[in-house]
């Protein structure tokens, strides 16, 4: 190869290795700001020119979240969060088997499961809000809890569908001559087969769930407010609701972080698996 | 151990009749072929026995048991399948113990059991690789030692070497005849090669459009085969056939091109007589057809000068080309018997092996 060659490569990763620096710091700058808002004080944040990092860091704006209370709201989020995902992850990979497996409700049944998802939520959110002050199920647990279990239902058994259509069908044949059940087949053959499509499935359900906002302002008042509503609750002529928000945006993203930390390698497994489902 | 007895069993696929009313009777020990083309039904009929198929109507007894309502693994059976069907995330000790700890077979057993059985395979410094680290007759073997660790009533082979290369194919054929003779155990294996048929087999249970063609000793089908079908299916290159009329005056097979064959004395016998001119199928098998002796032919052997059209050497052998009654017909002759296309030579058709077929129920006559 010659000298110019070797040069035109060197030049070739110099901006590839630029343009990416720039990508990165454009996509994580606002969550950078947005931490670093967390530890400011109310003059830190409202200085000009602005500040890019605090003078020290002091956890004043996190230490008012837990003395109000308002922190517990992260708590509630994680409770109704975790529980729907498992609850929909088990319901649906059921489901999901009996459809992949047994042909159960024909071919179409799948498509008319994931039609559920496409209704806008606010269009049902008026009739659910009714039903339940019907039932007493406002601003409880349970509540928020069966409702994303529902919500999320439908995309669980699409997903796991494809994951379990995967799996040879011949390995499911094989456990059951060789002396299991259909309930040890699904546990010792199609969960360790379908791990990486299990655990990205229930990632993105987690982070569904907890994300979610437009049916936890409707359904929730004080008992079981996730921190998504209140987040919005510190809106309002008091100066120092920047800090509040950001303190309490950091306290919700944290968990989200440690989940895709821990779980990053099935994620990207599980979603590229799905892509490659014909 | 256990013997296997099916009875007038039938099954659909939809509108598809796949199994049309088989019986069968296996005895206990005994390596049992189940042959036949694509589509022919065996493989249906090996996971009916498994219990992963429902069947439509029948019974299947194992050791005198009816199993037609029991799951796969009530009926105490083991199974290979075509494509192996290791599980991906445990190893080659794994994958072997799978069916001995699914039955709560104890530990220090499981360990016994497999380690005696990857020594018996040569696959003993493989235990700790996961599959995706052992090559095709590697995971063969591991397929073939996860169904023999067990001691079950009945193993089943669906197919077991279609995914291998014709080098491997011959030595797990040799593999698991061995492991037969060995084990003495009951075993059904399904393949579409009749080699594999010939070579393994006790039985052999020739199957076609969901029936059972004819079974019998691989030989016994060789040598008497039933129908045509049975007659082209087992051999290599095939049976010829040739469209002829059997002359019940001279006792001649009269091909289209005017040659006769004449059939031995004792045949005639049984075929012709008071049936008068009737038309048959003359099926020769190649190695039947050979270059004739200088010193007279033996009884029953009939000379025809033959040119030929085609020569296929294979080494040991030539296969040989010519025309006869307006076929092709192959013979199997010694390597330098003929060398180029276009030679004349005199052949000895053997009439005493060859098999006459009644063309409108395709049934061997003679």
């Amino acid at each position: 190869m010659s000298a110019f060659h070797v040069r035109r490569r060197r030049v070739a990763v110099v901006w590839r290795t630029l343009a990416a620096i720039a990508l990165t710091v454009f996509f994580l700058f606002p969550i950078y700001w947005l931490f670093m808002i967390s530890f400011k004080t109310a003059e830190e944040i409202f200085a000009f020119p602005p500040r890019w990092w605090p003078s020290r860091l002091q956890f004043d704006n996190y230490a008012v979240l837990f003395k109000d209370g308002d922190a517990t709201t992260v708590w509630n989020s994680l409770v109704i969060a975790s529980a729907s995902t498992v609850l929909a992850m088990v319901l649906g990979t059921l489901c999901a088997y009996s459809l992949a497996r047994f042909r159960t409700g024909g071919e179409h049944l799948s498509n008319w499961i994931i039609s559920q998802r496409m209704v806008p939520p606010i269009a049902v959110v008026f009739p659910i809000f009714l039903i339940y002050v019907l039932f007493g199920w406002v601003d409880t647990y349970l509540g928020l809890i069966l409702l994303y279990t529902a919500f999320n239902l439908p995309y669980v058994i699409w997903m796991m569908r494809g994951y379990i259509l995967d799996i040879p069908i011949s390995l499911e044949e094989a456990a059951r001559v060789d002396g299991c059940t259909r309930w040890q087949v699904l546990w010792k053959v199609v969960f360790p087969m379908a791990r990486a499509g299990l655990f990205a499935t229930a990632i993105l359900t987690f982070v569904f769930a907890w994300n979610e906002f437009l049916f936890a302002l409707v359904l929730t008042r004080t008992e079981v407010t996730t921190y998504t509503v209140q987040v919005t609750h510190y809106f309002g002529g008091q100066s120092g609701f920047w800090a509040k928000i950001s303190a309490m945006s950091v306290l919700g993203t944290l968990p989200i972080f440690v989940v895709v930390a821990f779980m990053q390698r099935y994620l990207v497994r599980g979603i590229s698996l799905g892509a490659v489902k014909g | 151990m256990a013997d296997l007895r099916i009875t007038g069993l039938h099954k659909h696929f939809g509108n598809v009749h796949a199994v049309r009313g088989v019986d069968l009777q296996i005895a206990d020990g005994e390596f049992t072929v189940l042959v036949g083309q694509s589509g022919c039904g065996k493989s249906t009929l090996l996971r009916a026995i498994a219990g992963l198929e429902d069947i439509d109507a029948g019974t299947i007894a194992i050791g005198g048991n009816v199993v037609n309502d029991d799951p796969p693994h009530r009926r105490d059976i083991a199974m290979v399948f075509q494509n192996y069907a290791l599980y991906p995330y445990m190893t080659v000790f794994e994958n072997i113990a799978f069916g001995l700890r699914a039955r709560g077979t104890p530990g220090a057993e499981v360990q016994t059991k497999v380690q005696q059985t990857a020594r018996l395979l040569a696959i003993d410094h493989l235990l700790a690789r996961h599959p995706r680290q052992l090559s095709g007759g590697q995971l063969q073997r591991v397929a073939i030692g996860r169904a023999i660790v067990r001691d079950a009533r009945l193993y089943l082979f669906d197919e077991p070497l279609s995914n291998l290369d014709a080098q491997l194919r011959d030595e797990m054929r040799g593999e698991i005849k061995r492991l037969h003779q060995e084990l003495n155990k009951t075993m059904v294996y399904v393949t579409h090669d009749q080699i594999e048929a010939m070579t393994m087999a006790d039985r052999i249970v020739l199957m076609r459009d969901g029936r059972v063609e004819q079974q019998g000793a691989p030989l016994d089908l060789y040598e008497r085969p039933a129908t045509r079908y049975v007659a082209g299916f087992l051999g290599s290159p095939p049976m010829n056939f040739i469209e002829a009329t059997l002359s019940s005056r001279d006792g001649g097979v009269h091909l289209s091109d005017g040659s006769v064959l004449e059939l031995p004395a004792a045949r005639l016998q049984r075929v012709g007589d008071g049936h008068g001119d009737r038309a048959v199928v003359l099926g020769v098998r190649p190695e039947h057809i050979s270059r004739a002796a200088v010193n007279g032919l033996r009884p029953g052997v009939v000379a025809h000068l033959a040119q030929i059209n085609l020569v296929q050497p294979t080494g040991a052998r030539t296969y040989a080309t010519f025309g006869l009654g307006g076929t092709a017909v192959v013979a199997e002759l010694q390597a330098h018997d003929v060398s180029q296309p276009g030679e004349r030579v005199e052949l000895a058709i053997d009439m005493n092996r060859a098999v006459l077929i009644d063309p409108s129920t395709e049934r061997v006559i003679s």
